[in-house]
């Protein structure tokens, strides 16, 4: 037998039932009492704060966090991680294949959690120096070393496919940035033109949230994280919105993928000959 | 990339890739799946996906030793632990494997130290190609990175398929051994250098990336070689999990966390 293995947590805390070492009295987050406490007393956006941060966010930033979560909790039909989800649900796949789905394709770095893990990077190595974002946009990543991710190949925050800023990027911008107390966002806000102009398309959602998590005062890779977990309620929906539908209404791009390098129909056996070999 | 990319793709994709013409016949990299490509076995199916390319016999010997020999039925390493709690947590099959192999592309273990592996392999062969010595190329990747993929080994001091694989390779007369592969010559004069200068050894992520790379693998073919490579030893712990008592992997009792946080405190 070995030695009892323990997990080390600065997080959690649970005192165990008198009956049942394996069964928790109270769990405390971060000193508080989970279950008398935070249950009563704390908004789903104080907890998940608490959870990543260690400490009670104040009024404002719960109410930019829980902003920030509104306008990316569903990026619709068209972005390629609710697609994900959608091919699972269409299919009938389990739930948890269609998050998982999401999430896969949504950490990308176009449009996805790594694309604003790179951005947070840029706001540690750049602060409010246009010009060192210029700078940096144009060459994002120092470490030019082969890795699990790609070299990054467009302007990390931004759509090198949208040459105009949308207006729904627009507003939102514009509002977390009437809702923050930081300086990332209003940054953002005054520096939009300019920093487009500098990289020649437009700002992004990737771009937006990672300044409101900046304001936050999230670190990267919580940053990451929360990108992630706060785009799968769409995800979700829509998943189980295609579920309920006829898969035939769904899209399905078998004719427009074009060969370039057909071998040509070789024949197929004989089914008829087949099922008299075997008797039937 | 622009608008116009976007309209351009919209409808339309044009692909050597391959297309399922549904009924009839299914092309595969320009191969009548059917009639060609299932004429041989999956892993030359897999290695031909991958790379375009088909493999001697020996070769593909050989990547099948890589792949058999770092798939450890053992439920304490981590993806398979994923495996195993899958199964105790009666989750399904599928994602139950799928919890092990999404952390297998792990920073300290798995597909980043393989791929950075290979391009050390890579970016060393090259300089030394431009005349700068084994040892100021193997100390300027420490003073730069702190550190080279492929040597040492978080949990144990040597690497037990290392010596397997180069037995193999022996046995198989690859050509790749003796002297004669420059990767893996490479990766064992590496070895020497540090093994002597920091007690660091070899382990299987740069033997086989070096294997690969004289096979003419690129970095990103070396990866998607190698993303299944531990799923064989997911197996069994998933199956032993989920025909246990469900719950029982290794469950934790509450004094198992062991608290290092702020002291309790009202909301």
């Amino acid at each position: 037998m070995s030695d009892k293995q323990e997990y080390r947590s600065t997080i959690w805390e649970e005192d165990a039932e008198i009956d049942n070492p394996f069964a928790a009295k109270s769990n405390y987050c971060h000193g508080y009492n989970v279950y008398e406490d935070i249950l009563p007393h704390a908004g789903w956006f104080d907890y998940i704060y608490v959870l990543f941060k260690g400490e009670k966010p104040t009024a404002n930033q719960a109410i930019l966090f829980e902003k920030l979560a509104i306008a990316i909790a569903n990026p619709g039909p068209k972005d390629s991680s609710i697609r994900a989800a959608m091919n699972g649900g269409v299919g009938g796949s389990t739930h948890a294949s269609s998050l998982i789905a999401a999430l896969a394709v949504g950490a990308g770095q176009y449009g996805g959690s790594h694309e604003v893990h790179i951005v947070m990077q840029l706001w540690q190595t750049c602060g409010y120096d246009l010009e060192k974002w210029r700078l940096k946009l144009q060459d994002p990543v120092d470490d030019k070393r082969a890795d699990v991710w790609l070299p990054m190949e467009h302007a990390p925050g931004f759509d090198p496919n949208i040459p105009n800023c949308p207006t729904t990027i627009k507003t939102m911008l514009s509002y977390l940035s009437s809702k923050s107390d930081g300086e990332a966002l209003p940054w953002l806000l005054d520096n939009r033109l300019a920093l487009e102009e500098s990289v020649g398309y437009s700002l992004a959602t990737s771009g937006v949230a990672a300044a409101a998590l900046v304001d936050l005062g999230f670190d990267l890779h919580q940053a990451t994280m929360l990108y992630l977990i706060l785009r799968l309620p769409g995800a979700a929906a829509h998943a189980l919105e295609q579920r309920k539908r006829k898969w035939n209404e769904f899209p399905f791009f078998g004719d427009a993928i074009e060969l370039a390098d057909d071998p040509g129909f070789k024949g197929i056996p004989d089914m008829e000959a087949l099922l008299c070999h075997w008797k039937i | 990339m622009s608008l116009e990319d976007l309209e351009l793709s919209e409808n339309h994709l044009l692909t050597v890739m391959g297309k399922a013409f549904f009924t009839e016949r299914v092309v595969y990299r320009g191969r009548d799946l059917h009639h060609e490509v299932c004429k041989g076995d999956w892993f030359s199916h897999y290695l031909f996906g991958i790379t375009g390319r088909d493999f001697s016999v020996k070769e593909k010997q050989l990547l099948n030793f890589v792949w058999s020999c770092t798939s450890f039925p053992d439920p304490s390493i981590w993806p398979n632990t994923n495996s195993s709690l899958g199964g105790a947590a009666r989750t399904t099959a599928s994602l139950s494997l799928i919890a092990g192999m999404a952390i297998s592309e792990a920073s300290i273990y798995g597909r980043r130290p393989e791929i950075r592996s290979i391009d050390f392999l890579f970016r060393a062969a090259h300089s030394i190609e431009g005349g700068e010595s084994l040892s100021t190329v193997i100390e300027n990747e420490i003073e730069q990175h702190q550190i080279i993929y492929g040597y040492g080994r978080p949990l144990a001091r040597q690497d037990e398929r290392v010596p397997h694989i180069l037995q193999k390779m022996i046995e198989l007369e690859l050509g790749l051994d003796g002297g004669h592969g420059k990767y893996v010559t490479l990766a064992l004069q590496i070895h020497r250098y540090l093994n002597d200068k920091k007690g660091l050894s070899i382990n299987a992520a740069a033997l086989i990336s070096a294997v690969c790379a004289d096979m003419g693998f690129d970095a990103k073919e070396y990866n998607l070689f190698l993303f299944p490579t531990f799923l064989a030893g997911m197996l069994p712990c998933y199956i032993e999990a989920r025909d246990k008592k469900e719950g029982c992997f290794f469950p934790i009792r509450c004094t198992s966390i062991r608290y290092e946080g702020k002291a309790r405190r009202s909301w």
